[in-house]
C-alpha cells in the first residue's frame, strides 16, 4: 500500500480533503499552508459525483460514504487533482459504526478504478496510519484543536447574526475576514495561547455583536444528526441555505461537543466494562480538564452580548442526555444527537431538523428512537427526522421540513401575540 | 374577494373558490399527467367560464406545486398544515385525520397535543401504490373496491413498502389465488402501513376523518380502516379537496385578477434546470440504423400452417405476463405469443393451447416444458413433460443465438436476472433484490400515470434531447426524483429516456455491481420484455460502450429455452407428451379453495387449485407437511438451524424456581445467542426465567406500533412482538442486556455488536408502553466476568458473590451450547458427505436462526436435497486472517472466516441471509462475495425482510443448485 511520504511533500503534492464545514475546515487547512502542506478542500458539488461513489461503494452504504468518496473520484475524473501527484485524506471515526469503514472502502473503490497507486491518509482519534511524509507536531495538534473552536465560535456567531443583518453580506464579509486574520496569526505561532485565544474570541463576538442588525422574532431551527449530514453543505442539500432563505436562525451545535464525546466513551467503557483504566483516568483527569479550559473561553466570549445565545458545555450536555438515554450509547453520534436535541429543546430552539443518512444504524436508536420520549416531556417541540440518501429528492425534503416550519410559524405567531396580550 | 387555493398532489390537480362566508362555491378535480403549467392554466380558465373574471387571492399547495409556486410568486402553504386549517374551519370537532394521496400518507391528530405525520421517504403504501397492484391485476382502481366485496380470505402481505407487497401479490397470482381476496388483501396492507408507519404508537381513535382520493373512491378502504381502529370514521363532502379547501383558508395570498393570472400561469416555462444526460439518438436516422442492426438477430421460423408433425412446447410464466414458444424439430419457431396473465396464467395458456389444437391440427405436441413464477402451477395444470429454473431457460435461449455468450441479461416486468458465463457454463449469477426493482412493470406503471401505454413511453424516449438524470435506486425513490425533474420542467420525452437509462443503471451498478465497462465480457446477450423497448437497449449500449445482441425474441428467450430444454429432454425419452389433450382442455375446470392448514401454529393459508384428474397443486405452504402429512422429516437431521432451535427451544422450557419473581427475557437480536448464558445465570440466582417464544407474525403485529423507525431491520422489529408476549405473561421485570462488545473470539481488531444489537433496549425503553412493568436494561459485556457480575449485582441490587457463582454456571452454558453446535456442525458434515449430500453454508446472524426471521429458507435448502450448517460451526475451524475491509465486529468476523473456510471446499457453498436494513452488511456482502470469488465460488445472497413469500427465494437457490451441477 503506498504511503504519503517525504518526498511527495516535498515535491507539493496535494492532500485532498472533503470539505465537511466550510468555517471550520478552511482555518484548519490555513495551519497546514503555514507547515507547507498543500491541502485541497474538495468544493466540487456537481449533482453526478454521487454516480461515482455509487459505482464503486456498495449501494447500501450510507450516505456520506457514497458522497465523499464520489466526490474524490470524481475530482480526479475531472481532473481538478493531479492523479500521480496527490493523496487523498479521508476520517475514520473509530467505534462500533459502520462509518469506521470508509478508510477500507476508499481503498476497495481506489483499486476497482484501478486508482490504487494513490496514497490514503486515514484521519482518526487513535493515530493516523503510518505516512512519513505526514508529521504532525504537538503543535499543530494544539493548533488544530484551537482552530476547531475558532470554527464553532464562528458559526455560531455568524448563524445568530446572519438573518438579522441590515446590509446583506456583512456578516459573511467578517467570518471571511477573520479566517484570513487567524490564518495569519497561526503563521506568526500566535492566537492559540491563553491570553491571546481569549482576546481573539471576545473580539471575534463584539465583532459580529457589533453588526448593524434588526433584531425581529424569527423562527429559531436548531439542526443536529449525523455529524456529515449535520454539517456539509453537499450532504445536506445546502439545508442551512435554504432555512435561512425560509427567514429561520438556524442552530448548528459546536463540532467541539462531538470531539469531547470522542474523548470520553472510554470512562464510560471502564465504567460498564471493566479495563481502560488508565486511558479513562487520564482523560478524566488531566485532558478533560485541560480542554475544558477552552471551552469556557469561547463561552465567556460567546455571553458578552445577550444577543448570542450560549452553548450548553460539555458537562451539561451530559446531564440533558442521560435525562433521556444511556451514556453508554456510544456508536455514531450516540447519545450526544439526543443530548443536543434536548439542549435546543430547553433553549428555546424547539424547531429541530435531525438529518441522517438513509438507514443509519445508530440513528435508529439515539435520533428517531428518541423523539417520542422528548415529545412526551416537552409538548412544544417540533422535531422533523430527514433521511439524505442517493436518491431522496430535495422536493420531498424540503416538503417534510416546510410542514415542520408551518407549525413553528403558528407556535411563533401564538407566542408573540400573547407578548403582546402581556 | 373570492379566495382561490389550488392543489398540485403527485398525479392530480384541485381547484377550489371559496366565498367571503367561507363556503366553497367551485371546485374542480383532475389528472395533470405532470403537466403542471398548462394543467394549472387550463382548471383556471374553466373556473374562469363559471365564475367570471373577477378579482381574487389566489394560494398554492402539494408537493408538485412547489416548482409552480416558486415561478409564478403565488404563496406556497405545506399541504398538511392546509389540511389542518380546513379541518379546524369546517369539520372542528374532528380528534384525528387520516389522509392518502398519490404518494403520500398523512395522519394528523387535532386534539390532546397536536401532531402531524408525514410518511417517510421510504414509504409506498398509498394511492400510486393501489394503481401499481391493480395494474399488476390487469384491473382497474374500481375494480379493486367492487372485486373486494365479494372477498373471503384477507392474505397477508408486506405492508411497509409498494415493492415488498408486490413481490407477495406475485405469487398469489401465480398460485391462482382468487382475485376478490387479492383485492381486500392489497386494502388490508395499506391499512396496515399507514397505521405501523405514520401512528407510531398513538392510539387513533374519537371522530375519525378519511380524506384524500383513495379513502374518498374506495368504500372498502374505508371499511377495513373503521375495522382495524375499531370506530367509524367519516368520509365528509369536498373530501377531495380539504387540502385545497385549507390553502384557500389560509391567511395571506396572491392578489390578482383571475384572467391575469391564467395569462401569468400560461405564460410559465421550466426551468430546464435538472441534471441532463446525453441524447440517446442523435436524429432519427440514427434510430434506424440502430434499428436496422438489431433487426439481424431473428430467429428463423416454420409457417405452422403447413407444417406437418412433432413440436416441442415451452411456456414462461412471468411475473406480469406469459410467454409461449413452439419449436419444430430443427428449432425453428412455430408459434409464439406473449401477452399480459391479467391475473389469471391458468386461463392465458388454456386458450393458447386452445388454439394450437384448433388451428394447427397437423402439429403434434411432443413434449412441453414450464419454467417461470408460474412453473408449478401451470406444469400441474397441464400436465406438462418438464419443469426448470428460469436461469437455466434462458441461458439455453442465450446459447441458441450466440454459442459463445460471455454475458446474459435478462430484464423482466418484476426481475433482472444476469449471468455469467464461463466454459459453457453459468459461472456466477447475479439476481435483483426485493427492493430494487427498477424493472420493466415499473416503466409501465409510470407510463400508464402519464396516460400512455408501454409502447407509446418508450417511443417517446427515442426523441428526447436531453434525457433526465434519475439517479438509480429504488422504485420508491423513483417517482420522487421523477416528480423533481417535472418540478424543474423536464419533458415527458425527456422523463422516459430518463427512466430508461435509470433501468439499465440499476441493473448494471446495483444488480450486477459492474466495476468497469468490460467486467461483463464481449459477448453480450440480452433479454426479457423490458429491453424490447429500444431506448433501455440504447441506454445499455451507451453505458457499457458496446454493441450488445437483442435476439428479436427477447421477450420470449425463456419460453423459447424451456422449449429447447423440452426438445433436449425427450431425445432420450421415447414416451408420447403428458400435455393434457384438446378433451381433457375442454374439460379443464379449475376449482380454487383456500384454506387454513392445522398442521402447527403458523396456521399457512393455503391456495388449493383442483384442476381435476386429480392433479391438484397446493401452495402457501411454508413446509411440506399439507402435503406429505409428515411433520418432522428425517432431513431435519442435516439441518443445524433446526438443532439450535432445539437448544434454544430447550433452555426456553426452563423455568427455575421463583424465589426472586419472574424475570422475561425478550428472545431478540443478540439473545439467540446468549439464551443459555442468560438463563442459567437468573435460573442460579433464583428468577423464574420467561423467554418470549420464537417469532410470528402475530408476535409481529402485536409489537408493531411502537416502531419508531421504520425502516430498521426485521429482527429488531420483532424486539417490540417480544415484550408485548413478556407483558401479557405478566412478569416482575424485563431484562435487555445492552452492550458496545460482544464476546472477543480474537478474529478481528476489535469484538463489537452492531448499533441496533448494542442499544436496541433503549428504543423499547423510550417508545412502548409497559405498563409499569420495571425495565432492567443493563450495560454489560461479556469480556471480564468480575466486572460484569459486579453489574448485574449494582442492576438487581445482590451480592457480588452470588452472582459471581452463577455467572461461572452461565459460561459454563455458554461453552457447552457452543460445543453441541461444533459437534453437530460435524456430525452434518459427516453424514452428508457419506451420502454425498451438497453441504451449504447459510451464514448470517445469531438471530437467523428464527424461523420468521428466516422463513424457513433453511427447510427449503434442505428440501432441494442439501445439508445446512451455520457460520458459527466451522469459523472457529480458520487461523486469523486479513481481510479487506476493517474486521471489528464479532459476528462479522464468522462469516469472513466461514468464507474463508469453505473456499477450496468442492462440496461446501454458502449462502448469506441478509436482513433489509443491515448497514453492515454493506460491508460484509461485498467482502464475503471477493472471498468466494477468488476461489471460483459462486456467491449467493438472500435479502429478507418482513416478506412471506419463498418464490425468489426458490428460483435463486435452485438456479446456484443447477449451476454447480452444469460445473460438475
Amino acid at each position: 500500500m503506498p504511503y504519503f511520504t517525504k518526498e511527495m511533500k516535498k515535491d507539493g503534492w496535494t492532500i485532498v480533503v472533503p470539505n465537511m464545514s466550510e468555517i471550520h475546515f478552511d482555518i484548519m487547512k490555513r495551519i497546514f499552508d503555514n507547515y507547507d502542506f498543500n491541502v485541497l478542500l474538495l468544493e466540487n458539488n456537481d449533482p453526478t459525483l454521487i454516480e461515482e461513489g455509487l459505482k464503486y461503494v456498495h449501494n447500501d452504504m450510507c450516505y456520506p460514504c457514497l458522497l465523499v468518496i464520489g466526490q474524490m473520484l470524481d475530482a480526479i475524473k475531472r481532473g481538478l487533482v493531479d492523479k500521480d501527484r496527490c493523496a487523498l485524506a479521508i476520517s475514520q471515526t473509530g467505534g462500533g459504526c459502520r462509518a469506521s469503514n470508509y478508510y477500507f472502502l476508499l481503498l476497495k473503490a481506489l483499486k476497482r478504478a484501478g486508482l490504487e497507486n494513490i496514497p490514503v491518509i486515514s484521519f482518526n482519534l487513535q493515530g493516523m496510519n503510518s505516512n512519513p511524509g505526514l508529521k504532525i507536531t504537538k503543535v499543530m495538534i494544539l493548533q488544530a484543536f484551537t482552530a476547531l473552536i475558532y470554527g464553532d465560535m464562528l458559526m455560531m456567531v455568524s448563524n445568530q447574526t446572519r438573518p438579522y443583518e441590515v446590509n446583506k453580506g456583512d456578516t459573511d464579509r467578517l467570518v471571511k475576514k477573520w479566517t484570513e486574520e487567524l490564518g495569519k496569526r497561526y503563521a506568526r505561532n500566535r492566537g492559540y495561547f491563553g491570553k491571546n485565544m481569549r482576546r481573539n474570541l471576545n473580539q471575534i463576538s463584539d465583532d459580529f455583536a457589533a453588526i448593524k442588525q434588526n433584531r425581529v422574532p424569527k423562527v429559531r431551527v436548531g439542526v443536529v444528526g449525523e455529524i456529515y449530514m449535520k454539517y456539509s453543505r453537499l450532504g445536506n442539500n445546502n439545508l442551512k441555505d435554504f432555512l435561512e432563505s425560509q427567514d429561520c436562525e438556524v442552530m448548528l451545535p459546536p463540532m467541539l461537543g462531538f470531539v469531547f464525546y470522542g474523548f470520553t466513551n472510554g470512562i464510560h467503557d471502564n465504567e460498564f466494562y471493566g479495563g481502560r483504566k488508565k486511558y479513562s483516568f487520564l482523560i478524566k483527569k488531566i485532558v478533560m480538564p485541560y480542554l475544558e479550559h477552552f471551552e469556557r473561553w469561547m463561552i465567556e466570549a460567546i455571553e458578552r452580548h445577550d444577543i448570542f445565545h450560549r452553548p450548553a458545555t460539555f458537562k451539561e450536555l451530559e446531564e440533558y442526555g442521560k435525562s433521556m438515554i444511556s451514556p453508554g450509547c456510544k456508536m455514531g453520534e450516540g447519545w450526544l444527537l439526543t443530548a443536543e436535541m434536548v439542549e435546543l429543546v430547553e433553549k428555546g430552539y424547539g424547531n429541530i431538523v435531525c438529518t441522517q443518512p438513509f438507514g443509519c444504524l445508530p440513528n435508529h436508536v439515539c435520533g428517531k428512537g428518541m423523539v417520542r420520549p422528548i415529545k412526551e416531556k416537552y409538548p412544544e417541540s417540533n422535531i422533523v427526522p430527514i433521511d439524505y440518501d442517493p436518491s431522496a429528492t430535495k422536493v420531498n425534503q424540503e416538503n417534510r421540513i416546510k410542514l415542520m416550519l408551518a407549525i413553528a410559524k403558528e407556535n411563533l405567531d401564538k407566542e408573540l401575540s400573547k407578548k403582546e396580550i402581556k | 374577494m373570492l379566495k382561490i387555493g389550488i392543489d398540485v398532489g403527485s398525479t392530480t390537480m384541485k381547484v377550489v373558490a371559496i366565498d367571503e362566508n367561507l363556503k366553497p362555491i367551485y371546485s374542480a378535480y383532475e389528472r395533470h399527467y405532470s403537466e403542471i403549467f398548462k394543467r394549472a392554466a387550463k382548471m383556471l380558465s374553466d373556473a374562469l367560464d363559471k365564475l367570471g373574471d373577477r378579482e381574487v387571492l389566489v394560494s398554492l399547495s402539494g408537493s408538485a406545486g412547489m416548482g409552480l409556486s416558486e415561478k409564478s410568486g403565488i404563496p406556497f402553504v405545506q399541504e398538511v398544515y392546509a389540511t389542518r386549517v380546513a379541518v379546524n374551519s369546517y369539520l372542528p370537532s374532528t380528534d384525528a385525520v387520516i389522509e392518502l394521496g398519490g404518494e403520500d400518507a398523512k395522519i394528523l391528530f387535532l386534539k390532546n397535543g397536536l401532531e402531524v405525520r408525514m410518511n417517510g421517504s421510504c414509504a409506498g403504501g398509498t394511492g400510486a401504490f393501489i394503481d401499481q397492484m391493480a395494474t399488476l391485476l390487469g384491473i382497474s382502481m374500481n375494480d379493486i373496491d367492487r372485486l373486494a366485496d365479494k372477498a373471503t380470505e384477507i392474505y397477508t402481505i408486506a405492508s411497509r413498502c409498494g415493492v415488498f407487497a408486490k413481490s407477495d401479490i406475485q405469487p398469489l397470482i401465480n398460485q391462482g389465488a382468487r382475485t376478490e381476496d387479492i383485492a381486500a388483501s392489497i386494502l388490508v396492507a395499506v391499512v396496515n402501513q399507514t397505521i405501523a408507519g405514520l401512528a407510531q404508537g398513538r392510539k387513533i381513535e374519537g371522530h375519525v376523518v378519511y380524506l384524500g382520493g383513495p379513502l374518498t373512491f374506495i368504500k372498502n378502504l374505508r371499511k377495513h380502516f373503521d375495522e382495524a381502529l375499531g370506530t367509524r370514521g367519516t368520509c365528509p363532502e369536498n373530501s377531495l379537496y380539504y387540502v385545497a379547501l385549507g390553502t384557500a383558508l389560509s391567511p395571506g395570498g396572491k392578489e390578482t385578477k383571475l384572467s391575469s393570472l391564467i395569462d401569468e400561469i400560461g405564460s410559465l416555462k421550466g426551468s430546464g434546470n435538472y441534471t441532463k444526460l446525453p441524447a440517446l439518438f442523435k436524429d432519427r436516422s440514427d434510430y434506424d440504423a440502430f434499428i436496422a442492426r438489431h433487426k439481424k438477430a431473428t430467429v428463423e421460423s416454420t409457417n405452422p400452417l403447413t407444417y406437418h408433425g412433432e413440436a416441442y412446447l415451452g411456456i414462461d410464466a412471468g411475473s406480469t405476463t406469459i410467454k409461449c414458444a413452439l419449436i419444430d424439430i430443427n428449432e425453428k419457431m412455430l408459434l409464439s405469443r406473449y401477452s399480459p396473465n391479467n391475473g389469471n396464467p391458468v386461463q392465458a395458456i388454456a386458450s393458447f393451447l386452445n388454439s394450437v389444437y384448433d388451428e394447427y391440427p397437423d402439429i403434434i405436441i411432443r413434449a412441453s416444458a414450464s419454467t417461470g413464477y408460474g412453473e408449478e402451477l401451470l406444469k400441474t395444470a397441464f400436465n406438462l413433460d418438464y419443469g426448470l429454473v428460469e436461469t437455466q431457460a434462458h441461458f439455453l435461449g442465450a446459447k441458441h443465438f450466440k454459442s459463445d455468450v460471455d454475458f446474459i441479461i435478462d430484464i423482466g416486468g418484476q426481475d433482472i436476472k444476469c449471468f455469467k458465463i464461463r466454459d459453457g457454463a453459468i459461472d456466477d449469477i447475479f439476481l435483483n433484490e426485493a427492493c430494487s426493482s427498477g424493472c420493466g412493470s415499473f416503466l409501465q406503471t409510470f407510463a400508464n400515470a402519464l396516460g400512455k401505454s408501454s409502447q407509446e413511453f418508450a417511443e417517446l424516449a427515442i426523441d428526447s434531447k436531453a434525457p433526465v438524470d434519475l439517479g438509480s435506486r429504488c422504485t420508491v425513490f423513483m417517482n420522487s426524483s421523477v416528480k423533481q425533474a417535472q418540478k424543474d420542467g423536464a419533458s415527458i420525452e425527456d422523463i422516459s429516456a430518463g427512466l430508461a437509462i435509470s433501468v439499465v443503471k440499476n441493473a448494471l451498478y446495483k444488480v450486477i455491481r459492474a466495476q468497469s465497462k468490460d467486467a461483463l465480457g464481449k459477448n453480450i446477450v440480452v433479454q426479457g420484455g423490458t429491453f424490447l423497448n429500444d431506448a433501455v437497449l440504447r441506454a445499455f449500449e451507451m453505458e457499457l460502450e458496446r454493441e450488445v445482441i437483442r435476439p428479436e425474441i427477447a421477450g420470449l428467450m425463456g419460453a423459447f429455452g424451456a422449449a429447447l430444454y423440452a426438445k433436449r429432454m425427450k431425445e432420450r425419452d421415447k414416451s408420447p407428451s403428458t400435455i393434457i389433450s384438446k378433451e381433457e382442455l375442454r374439460e379443464l375446470n379449475p376449482r380454487l379453495k383456500s384454506v387454513r392448514c392445522n398442521g402447527c401454529n403458523n396456521h399457512c393459508l393455503l391456495t388449493i387449485n383442483d384442476f381435476g384428474l386429480s392433479r391438484r397443486l397446493i401452495s402457501g405452504n411454508k413446509c411440506e407437511k399439507p402435503i406429505t402429512g409428515v411433520k418432522k422429516a428425517e432431513s431435519d437431521e442435516f439441518n443445524l438451524y433446526m438443532y439450535k432451535q432445539e437448544i434454544l427451544r430447550s433452555y426456553m422450557e426452563r423455568k427455575g424456581e421463583n424465589r426472586r419473581g419472574r424475570i422475561g427475557i425478550p428472545l431478540a437480536l443478540g439473545m439467540y445467542e446468549l439464551l443459555p448464558f442468560y438463563q442459567t445465570l437468573f435460573e442460579n440466582l433464583g428468577y423464574e426465567t420467561v423467554i418470549s417464544p420464537f417469532s410470528d407474525r402475530a408476535l409481529y403485529i402485536s409489537g408493531q406500533a411502537s416502531i419508531p423507525s421504520d425502516t430498521v431491520c426485521f429482527p429488531a422489529k420483532l424486539m417490540h412482538g417480544a415484550i408485548e408476549y413478556l407483558k401479557r405473561q405478566k412478569v416482575d421485570m424485563i431484562f435487555i442486556p445492552a452492550s458496545s462488545y460482544n464476546v472477543d473470539e480474537e478474529k478481528g481488531t476489535n469484538h463489537f455488536n452492531c448499533p441496533i444489537v448494542a442499544y436496541y433496549g433503549e428504543v423499547i425503553r423510550a417508545n412502548q408502553d409497559l405498563e409499569g412493568i420495571p425495565l432492567r436494561l443493563a450495560y454489560l459485556s461479556l469480556e471480564r466476568p468480575k466486572v460484569f457480575a459486579r453489574r448485574i449485582a449494582e442492576t438487581f441490587s445482590l451480592d457480588k458473590k452470588e452472582v459471581l457463582k452463577a455467572t461461572e454456571k452461565a459460561f459454563i452454558a455458554l461453552s457447552d451450547y457452543h460445543r453441541k453446535v461444533i459437534e453437530k456442525g460435524d456430525e452434518i458434515i459427516r453424514r452428508a458427505r457419506e451420502e454425498k449430500r451438497h453441504i451449504i453454508v447459510l451464514s448470517g446472524r445469531p438471530y437467523h436462526v428464527d424461523p420468521e426471521i428466516n422463513h424457513g429458507i433453511d427447510r427449503l435448502l434442505v428440501s432441494l436435497g442439501a445439508a445446512v450448517i451455520t457460520e458459527d460451526s466451522i469459523s472457529y475451524k480458520e487461523e486469523k486472517k486479513s481481510v479487506g475491509v476493517l474486521n471489528q465486529w464479532t459476528y462479522h468476523a464468522r462469516l469472513y472466516d466461514a468464507a474463508h473456510y469453505i473456499a477450496d471446499k468442492s462440496d461446501m457453498d454458502l449462502v448469506q441471509l441478509v436482513s433489509f436494513g443491515c448497514g453492515l452488511d454493506a460491508v460484509t456482502t461485498d467482502e464475503v462475495r471477493d472471498i468466494l470469488r477468488e476461489e471460483d465460488k459462486i456467491y449467493t445472497q438472500i435479502k429478507i425482510d418482513e416478506i412471506t413469500n419463498l418464490g425468489a427465494v426458490k428460483i435463486r437457490l435452485r438456479s446456484l443448485f443447477a449451476a454447480m451441477e452444469m460445473k460438475e
